[in-house]
């Protein structure tokens, strides 16, 4: 078998996802399944991972793997033997690509030059840092562990240790403004080599940001400055040749993650860990997984039977179209309609209301050239409605 | 054997709401032994849930009652139990019509209130005679010569021999037993030899039985296996059962002049019995028809829609499950561009409208969207035809018409002083005129002419608010008068939202479509496009809101986990365009409509 051009996947090639739910302290914007534990058998983790690998290499035996992910959760505080042992069990559980991209997302305070070397050591090719911000009040705001110091210190040791270095930071926060905006850009350009995630806050329920902003505490940007902080990142990250390819993701081209690729463009990947979620072809249906969300049970389960699996459930032709639409759109190259017509099973006609269509078109928010569907700036700003409004 | 004339005594409990009609009844049905301890359970008479609960009697029953006094004579009581709203004015009537004395209860701790006052009138419309019976004399805060005072100064009667009792406890039930004897009279006319005359007085829909019909006789007998006629409808019947309530139902071979009990006659439509109607001897028919028969004439109308437009044919078996039981329920299908397949419905009135909502809601259990109450309307056309109109959405185009009729009311509000200035603003703002004021007892009596449209939406509640609760209130139709009326149309982007349709008087029309077009712009959600609200009459805009176009929704982060929640988030947006209404090149959610109209109008 070829190897495939990066971006693009073939039927068969896979992104294996790996869920560490632990984190040093929980941030209070977070939703994601990450805990504070104080004891972790790292043992137990290492064993259970490698043993949720072979299960999924028996069941879904034709598969190549193209991207690895660590994720979480805090997986730099994932011992390098454990994140060693998972890559192993990949490599002898499918056939990879020589290209396998191998990232791990990393906590500013949690990176030291030696295990950095480790993780590299390991199989590790990637990393993605956690920075957030680069000025101590919001850095403290967002209840971070880190100072800014300790970030731009992040970032430098990480990129001497590996080629592909990645950091997310979280814009349009309360009390920011657009001018102090762009120069922490600016500078998060300077330091950026390749790659940059940058997310507008978002206040999820049932985390403490929440229930504060409910109560006054501070006030988020409203949606006009929403749009605002979006364009202005848009035109500093363009002019500084690192445009956005998906909603929050800035590349260089040729830089992109990979593995996220997999995700927008209806790739196959599996999800291990507490959490985690897959979706893959097997037997020529589509199924999507979910893994149990708690770590004790998800750790028993594994040991158990060799699966922290809910029951799979099928994706429908319908189902596969409009996850395919979904992501699809988010990428600013958008979605090619034929494939995804082809390998969702539901012709795209059928699907998309074409008088919507043609409005969202005239209105500025999309192109069409009969094959391949994107949207604008303008129009990625209205996705979730325009979503929707699309579909029939 | 039917009991002579001079042993009769029938006769009406009249109270306002809470004053303790059921329980004083309780306990008369108790003291004359119509029901042992065991069987005695609270408010017999109220029979059903909604009746039990809300304390209103929907439908007029009796309960014979022997009581043998203290001459030693054994009368025979016929206790009526009146329906107790106005909008069963037309039912009260007819029940007080069959019979020949009122108890007129009046809460000592409470005083008189608006809707005994009507009541009341109603019984010496009549000619009834009279007893006062202060009621709840066993508590603290009874007020018995308060009571009295009011009696005399607001109804104008005397109260001197006001019987004082406690229905809860039982003082003073003797007393009023022997009152009832000595000074309520016997049945005025009643002639064993004359052909059978007997009074409607109500009917019901009883599953085993099927209709039932309960009578007053006036002349003749109703006997087992006689053919009868329905005077209003020419009907006629063969009678199977003849039979009295003590509550229980005990089968009798007849009825006699005088007495009252029920009859059924294999009927199973409830429209072919029509409060207020004749029975007769459908071989010997009586010369004459009783006065005062009317046929119910619905006044309030509103729209009920299925919340969930699947439960349409429920909503349609439900209502003909009650229109069983309910002859003055009308209703029709409907289909509203804004909340689908419904029912135009008519009710007597406000309360009846609101009992038969909570009945669908409760004891069918379904989720129902009403559109908000209107009236009939009256429109004498150009070209001289008279229309009435029942739903604002087929108000004929304004140049054909040449004005436009609305129905009044007479309104008497009993109010303490302090919260007078607010009601009488009330009233003002609701076109009110005024007819009477007058002082008694440190509360207001205050008579107004109103329009019932002003009436019907929430007077009420704001009634209560103002008052915090202590003002009464009570109505009687008056007629109909001309007025500048015009429809009220609401706009979405251009296009007309029927269930919002309103007819208004001109003055209030710029502020009610002001109202309603703020109130549209906090309920409908931002969407792509800019959406235009408008309230408008004829072609002319009054006002409008705009709810803006969105600039961004696009949520951040979308990776393995999220791309799951999303797309059931995308699932249950495609299942809710099902519930969407195109407005132009918008779909709005039913539910802001919905809300729209569940606001009240402030
Ligand atoms: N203390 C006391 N309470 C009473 C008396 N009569 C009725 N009540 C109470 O007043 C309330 C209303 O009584 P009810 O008979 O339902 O009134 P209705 O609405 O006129 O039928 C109930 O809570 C009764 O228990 C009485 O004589 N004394
Ligand atoms: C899987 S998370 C965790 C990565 C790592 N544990 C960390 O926090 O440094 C990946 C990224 O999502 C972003 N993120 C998490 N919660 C967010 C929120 N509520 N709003 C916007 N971005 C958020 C952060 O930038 C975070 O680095
Ligand atoms: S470190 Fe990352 S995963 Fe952990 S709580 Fe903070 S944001 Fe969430
Ligand atoms: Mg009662």
């Amino acid at each position: 078998m070829s190897d495939a051009p990066d971006l693009e996947f073939l039927p068969g090639e896979m992104g294996v996802y790996f869920h560490w739910p632990f984190c040093a302290s929980k941030c209070p914007y977070c939703d994601f399944n990450a805990h504070v534990a104080d004891n972790v058998s790292h043992e137990r983790w290492r064993a259970a991972y490698q043993r949720a690998v072979s299960h999924y290499a028996e069941m879904l035996p034709d598969k190549r793997v193209v991207s690895i992910f660590f994720g979480g959760g805090t997986p730099s505080l994932m011992e390098p033997e454990s994140v060693a042992a998972a890559i192993d069990a990949v490599r002898a559980g499918w056939p990879c690509s020589n290209t396998l991209e191998v990232t791990l997302e990393a906590n500013p305070t949690s990176v030291e030059a030696a295990k950095l070397a480790a993780f590299r050591e390991a199989g590790v090719n990637r990393v993605s840092l956690g920075v957030q911000a680069l000025n101590d009040a919001d850095l403290s705001f967002l209840g971070r562990a880190h100072d800014a110091a300790q970030a731009v210190h992040a970032i430098k040791i990480s990129q001497e240790i590996f080629e592909r270095v990645s950091f997310d930071l979280i814009y349009a926060r309360p009390s920011q403004t657009l001018e102090g905006w762009r120069d922490e850009l600016c500078r998060a350009l300077d330091l950026a080599r390749g790659h940059m995630s940058l997310y507008q806050l978002t206040i999820e329920r049932s985390t403490p940001f929440y229930l504060r902003s409910k109560r006054g505490e501070f006030v988020m940007p409203g949606e006009a400055m929403g749009a605002d902080f979006y364009h202005l990142t848009q035109d500093v990250t363009e002019e500084a040749g690192m445009p956005a390819y998906e909603v929050s993701n800035h590349a260089v081209a040729g830089q992109e993650c990979r593995h996220n690729m997999i995700y927008w463009t209806g790739a196959d990947y599996i999800g291990i860990g507490p959490g985690a979620h897959g979706r893959f072809m097997r037997d020529g249906a589509v199924y999507a997984s979910r893994d149990h969300h708690a770590p004790e049970v998800w750790l028993s389960r594994v040991e158990a039977d060799g699966s922290g699996a809910h029951p799979f459930e099928a994706v429908d032709a319908a189902g596969r179209f409009e996850a395919g639409l979904m992501t699809g759109l988010r990428l600013c190259g958008g979605v090619d309609v034929e494939a995804l017509s082809k390998t969702s099973g539901k012709s795209f006609n059928d699907m998309v209301d074409l008088k919507k269509l043609d409005v969202a078109v005239r209105e500025g928010w999309a192109v069409f050239d009969g094959v391949r569907l994107r949207l604008t700036r303008e129009g990625i700003l209205r996705l979730n409605a325009l979503l929707p409004y699309l579909l029939v | 054997m039917t009991k002579p004339l001079s042993q009769i005594r029938n006769f009406a409990i009249i109270a306002h709401i809470d004053h303790g009609k059921s329980t004083l009844a309780d306990r008369l049905i108790q003291t004359c032994g119509g029901l042992e301890e065991r069987e005695m359970q609270q408010q017999v008479l109220d029979s059903m849930e909604i009746e039990r609960e809300r304390g209103i009697t929907i439908k007029a029953q009796t309960v014979r009652l022997a009581y043998t006094a203290k001459d030693g004579v054994e009368y025979q009581f016929n206790l009526m139990d009146t329906p107790g709203h106005v909008d069963f004015s037309y039912e009260v009537s007819r029940s007080l019509a069959s019979c020949e004395g009122s108890l007129l209860v009046v809460d000592a701790t409470q005083g008189v209130e608006a809707q005994t006052l009507a009541n009341v009138y109603q019984a010496l419309d009549n000619n009834h005679e009279i007893i006062p019976v202060i009621n709840k004399i066993d508590l603290p805060a009874a007020d018995v010569d308060n009571a009295k005072q009011q009696i005399e100064d607001v109804i104008g009667l005397d109260a001197s021999e006001a019987v004082s009792v406690s229905g809860k406890t039982g003082i003073g039930i003797p007393g009023l037993l022997e009152a009832i004897v000595k000074r309520l009279p016997p049945p005025h006319e009643g002639d064993a030899n004359k052909p059978t005359k007997a009074l409607l007085v109500d009917s019901w829909y009883d599953t085993y039985l099927g209709v039932v019909v309960l009578v007053r006789v006036i002349d003749g007998y109703l006997k087992k296996g006689q053919k009868i006629k329905f005077m209003s409808n020419g009907r006629t019947r063969e009678i199977d059962r003849v039979g009295m309530f003590t509550p229980k139902h005990v089968l009798l071979d007849e009825l006699g002049p005088g007495e009252m009990g029920f009859i059924t006659a294999a009927i199973k439509d409830i429209s072919e019995t029509n409060v207020g109607d004749t029975i007769t001897d459908d071989k010997k028919p009586c010369d004459k028809a009783l006065p005062g028969f009317k046929p119910s004439v619905p006044m309030v109308f509103c729209s009920f829609y299925p919340a969930d437009a699947g439960d349409f044919e429920k909503l349609k078996t439900s209502l003909g499950k009650l229109r069983l039981n309910d002859a003055s329920l009308h209703y029709e299908m409907e289909t509203s561009q804004a909340l689908g397949l419904g029912f135009r419905c008519g009710f007597l009135g406000l309360l009846h409208m609101e009992i038969i909502q909570e009945r669908l809601e409760r004891e069918f259990d379904l989720d129902l969207i009403p559109t908000a109450p209107s009236v009939v309307y009256k429109i004498n056309m150009t070209n001289g035809d008279q229309i009435e109109l029942y739903n604002p959405v087929d108000m004929p185009d304004v140049v054909k018409i040449d004005n436009i009729e609305e129905p009044w009311i007479k309104a008497t509000i009993l109010v303490p002083d302090e919260y007078l200035g607010g009601l009488l603003q009330l009233c003002q703002d609701r076109r009110g005129v005024q007819i009477d004021l007058t002082y008694a007892g440190g509360r207001a009596m205050l008579v107004y002419r109103l329009p019932l449209n002003e009436v019907v939406f929430d007077f009420y509640d704001r009634l209560k608010s103002i008052s915090k609760g202590y003002a009464s209130f009570d109505y009687e139709l008056d007629g109909y008068g001309e007025n500048d009326l015009v429809k009220l149309e609401i706009r979405v982007n251009d296009e007309p939202v029927d269930a919002l349709a309103m007819i208004v008087h001109r003055a209030s029309a710029e502020y009610r479509g002001r109202a309603m077009c703020e109130r549209l712009k906090e309920l409908i959600p931002r969407q792509m496009f800019k959406i235009a609200i408008q309230a408008a009459i004829g072609g002319k805009v009054i006002a409008r809101e705009n709810v803006s176009a969105l600039r961004k929704d696009v949520t951040a982060k979308c990776y393995g986990g999220d791309i799951t929640r999303k797309k059931k988030l995308l699932e249950k947006q495609k299942k809710g365009k099902a519930k969407m209404r195109q407005y132009g090149n918008v779909e709005i959610p039913q539910s802001a409509f919905i809300a729209a109209l569940k606001m009240g109008d402030e």
